[in-house]
């Protein structure tokens, strides 16, 4: 018998970026950001300006109307990248030389109905062409997604991003670590994207839990995540932590052409 | 065929819980307790006492015989009208406040259009003593000033919603968010058969009262408990889900299901979700919706707040999709006519929302001897402003 690599699913043809990136030995840095925000053609630009200034993966959010799981700040700015006439198709269209320049992993986070419409294998199609490597779909749960799409995610070499929240419990933990083939998304507290309250000994025994647990699976720290300080608190505990509202807060204010400065506040050392 | 929800959540293809791991918790504990919860005898007496004496139950089953022989038919106005609050809302307020306390819940969120969820919301709230926290947009808030001031009154906190549109749709958002923001100590009341399951299923139990009394009602002034046609208007759907529950599988029955077409089905202001809509997730659950080809959900419009809602309930999905219920658009201008037809023949000022209701008489014949029941599903004092400006009263 040929013994299956450890974490890496066998259908998978295609060495997948994230695998990799969790294999290093550093913590990760990953920025969330909307595409077509503030801008219709900013996607690009922002990608190149995140990795050139050291992020390790970005989250690409696709703008839905009804972001239900999301803060004001990112669904103020869904609204606005939609007002810019962002769809699924131009999203794509943007995309589509975008791994001539970029090589960190690229992972889609949005709602499932625009994927729906979309077509869901015409969509993962998409993303393998155009060099996506994961989703995270928070409102696709994870019995439906592996009772029918599942399969068709593997055959583009997907990889799907579940959360966790300090809510969730261990036996639920337990299945989605299951489940899960690249890291898991720890939501940091009990809360929609952007709140800035910090860390407390609420969060730190989260924490703690799920380091007991000695899952399987790499966790990424996210939502609450907003400078410096609770960067490297996350990442004390996790392989890497992701921030959204806060860099999407900057670019409101500073524009586009000073990432770096945003990127460099964040990872001092 | 099963009309009913499956043990998955499921009518047909519609229904489910699209949610994000945040909810999961609140939703899977609803889900398993539910069922069990309803099925207690304390809970059952509890119920039906604050339905007797508290909301003023059964509400009649009213021959309308002056509109039977304008249409040369037999009608009966299912006289949710007459409940405390005015509306059949109230029903499944009462269900779920009980809901709650048996969860050990201390905190209550809803969401609201017109404010008659709102109101229905906050009234058991103070019957309870407890926290209640009104989401609406801050555009309806503006519109429906008297329900805001009866919440306020009933010490409820009314938030608008100051995201997307600013109207139905983004308050439930909004109460969403709070959800997950809070989710050990509150218990969020949906004001229809809509949202994750268990939520589409419990509304509807709790609405089902309206069509047990109609079956025993029925039968005691016609001899029968079967009507020829159950008809009801439908926003998210539950007023209609309780009307036509007892008989979704009583097939001499036929169910009509009456939508809110605004300016007209192709004018684009309308709220005929079932034949604008695509099959899609809104809310937590899958059915059909008005939504962009990019999967955006639209702004429905209708005269009556209560049914511009972009989505519709799954039951009523399926509904649709099999063919079991008739679905028929009813215009603005249709309904302020029924409305005053119905004020004008009966003396009752029905809810623009029930208008819609009475308005298909007008297109939809039916025989002589057809026993049709419709459901009044609220009295028209919220509307009276809307009513004014309407016919310049
Ligand atoms: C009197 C009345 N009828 C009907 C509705 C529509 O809701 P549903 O479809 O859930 O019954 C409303 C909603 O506010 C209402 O107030």
């Amino acid at each position: 018998m040929i013994p299956a690599f450890v974490g890496i699913p066998k259908h998978t043809f295609r060495m997948n970026r994230i695998h990799q990136k969790l294999q290093s030995d550093k913590k990760l840095f990953s920025i969330y950001f909307t595409a077509g925000y503030p801008n219709l053609n900013d996607t690009v630009k922002i990608i190149q300006a995140l990795e050139s200034n050291g992020v390790d993966m970005i989250e690409i959010g696709l703008p839905f109307s009804d972001p239900l799981a999301d803060g004001p700040t990112i669904q103020a700015s869904s609204t606005q990248a939609l007002k810019n006439g962002m769809t699924t198709a131009i999203l794509f269209e943007q995309l589509k030389d975008i791994r001539s320049s970029v090589s960190i992993p690229l992972v889609i986070m949005g709602y499932f109905n625009p994927i729906l419409q979309y077509g869901v294998e015409a969509f993962c199609k998409k993303c393998e062409e155009v060099g996506i490597d994961g989703l995270i779909l928070p409102d696709l749960p994870l019995d439906v997604y592996q009772e029918r799409y599942e399969a068709i995610f593997k055959k583009y070499g997907l990889i799907n991003i579940f959360l966790i929240t300090p809510q969730t419990s261990d036996d639920r933990i337990a299945q989605i670590d299951a489940a899960s083939e690249g890291f898991i998304y720890m939501v940091s507290s009990a809360s929609v994207t952007g709140s800035s309250d910090g860390f407390g000994t609420v969060q730190e025994s989260y924490f703690q839990r799920i380091e007991k647990m000695g899952l399987k699976s790499l966790q990424i720290i996210g939502f609450g995540i907003s400078n410096s300080e609770t960067f490297q608190q996350a990442t004390k505990w996790a392989k890497g932590a992701i921030i959204g509202s806060a860099f999407i807060k900057y670019i409101t204010k500073n524009g586009t052409d000073t990432i770096g400065d945003f990127v460099k506040q964040i990872i001092k050392s | 065929m099963n009309y009913n929800v499956d043990e998955k959540g499921y009518y047909g293809e519609f229904g489910g819980a699209f949610i994000p791991e945040m909810l999961y918790p609140n939703v899977e504990n609803l889900r398993q307790q539910y069922l069990k919860v309803m099925e207690e005898p304390s809970f059952k007496a509890e119920f039906d006492l604050l339905l007797k004496n508290y909301v003023g139950r059964p509400s009649p089953l009213y021959f309308a015989k002056r509109l039977s022989e304008k249409y040369n038919t037999k009608i009966y106005l299912k006289r949710e009208d007459l409940n405390h609050t005015g509306a059949h809302k109230v029903n499944n307020t009462i269900g779920q406040i009980l809901m709650a306390k048996r969860l050990g819940k201390t905190r209550i969120i809803a969401e609201t259009g017109a404010g008659q969820h709102g109101v229905a919301t906050a009234t058991v709230c103070a019957l309870m003593g407890m926290e209640c926290i009104v989401y609406m947009g801050e555009i309806d808030i503006a519109r429906q000033a008297p329900n805001v001031a009866r919440m306020k009154m009933l010490g409820a906190e009314v938030r608008p919603a100051l995201s997307g549109s600013r109207t139905l749709k983004d308050a439930t958002n909004e109460a969403i968010r709070d959800w997950i923001n809070n989710p050990v100590d509150t218990h969020y009341i949906i004001g229809s058969a809509i949202g994750p399951h268990p939520y589409p299923d419990m509304v509807t139990r709790f609405q089902s009262i309206i069509s047990e009394e109609i079956k025993w009602q029925l039968k005691e002034q016609e001899g029968k408990q079967n009507p020829d046609y159950v008809v009801a208007c439908v926003g998210g759907g539950s007023n209609a889900a309780g009307t036509f529950y007892h008989f979704l599988h009583e097939e001499e029955v036929g169910i009509i299901a009456v939508e809110a077409a605004g300016k007209g089905v192709d004018s684009g202001e309308s709220a005929a979700t079932s034949v604008l809509g695509k099959e899609g997730i809104i809310h937590g659950c899958k059915t059909l919706l008005m939504q962009t080809p990019d999967g955006q959900i639209t702004e429905p419009y209708s005269i009556s707040a209560g049914l511009d809602y972009p989505g519709v309930g799954p039951m009523h999905a399926h509904l649709y999709k099999t063919g079991r219920a008739e679905f028929i658009p009813v215009t603005d201008d249709a309904a302020m006519e029924a409305g005053m037809e119905l004020s004008k023949l009966e003396g009752i000022i029905p809810a623009i929302e029930s208008s819609h209701a009475f308005a298909i008489l007008k297109t939809r014949a039916f025989k002589p001897n057809d026993v049709v029941v419709i459901n009044l599903s609220g009295r028209g004092d919220k509307d009276l402003s809307t009513y004014i400006k309407y016919f310049e009263l």
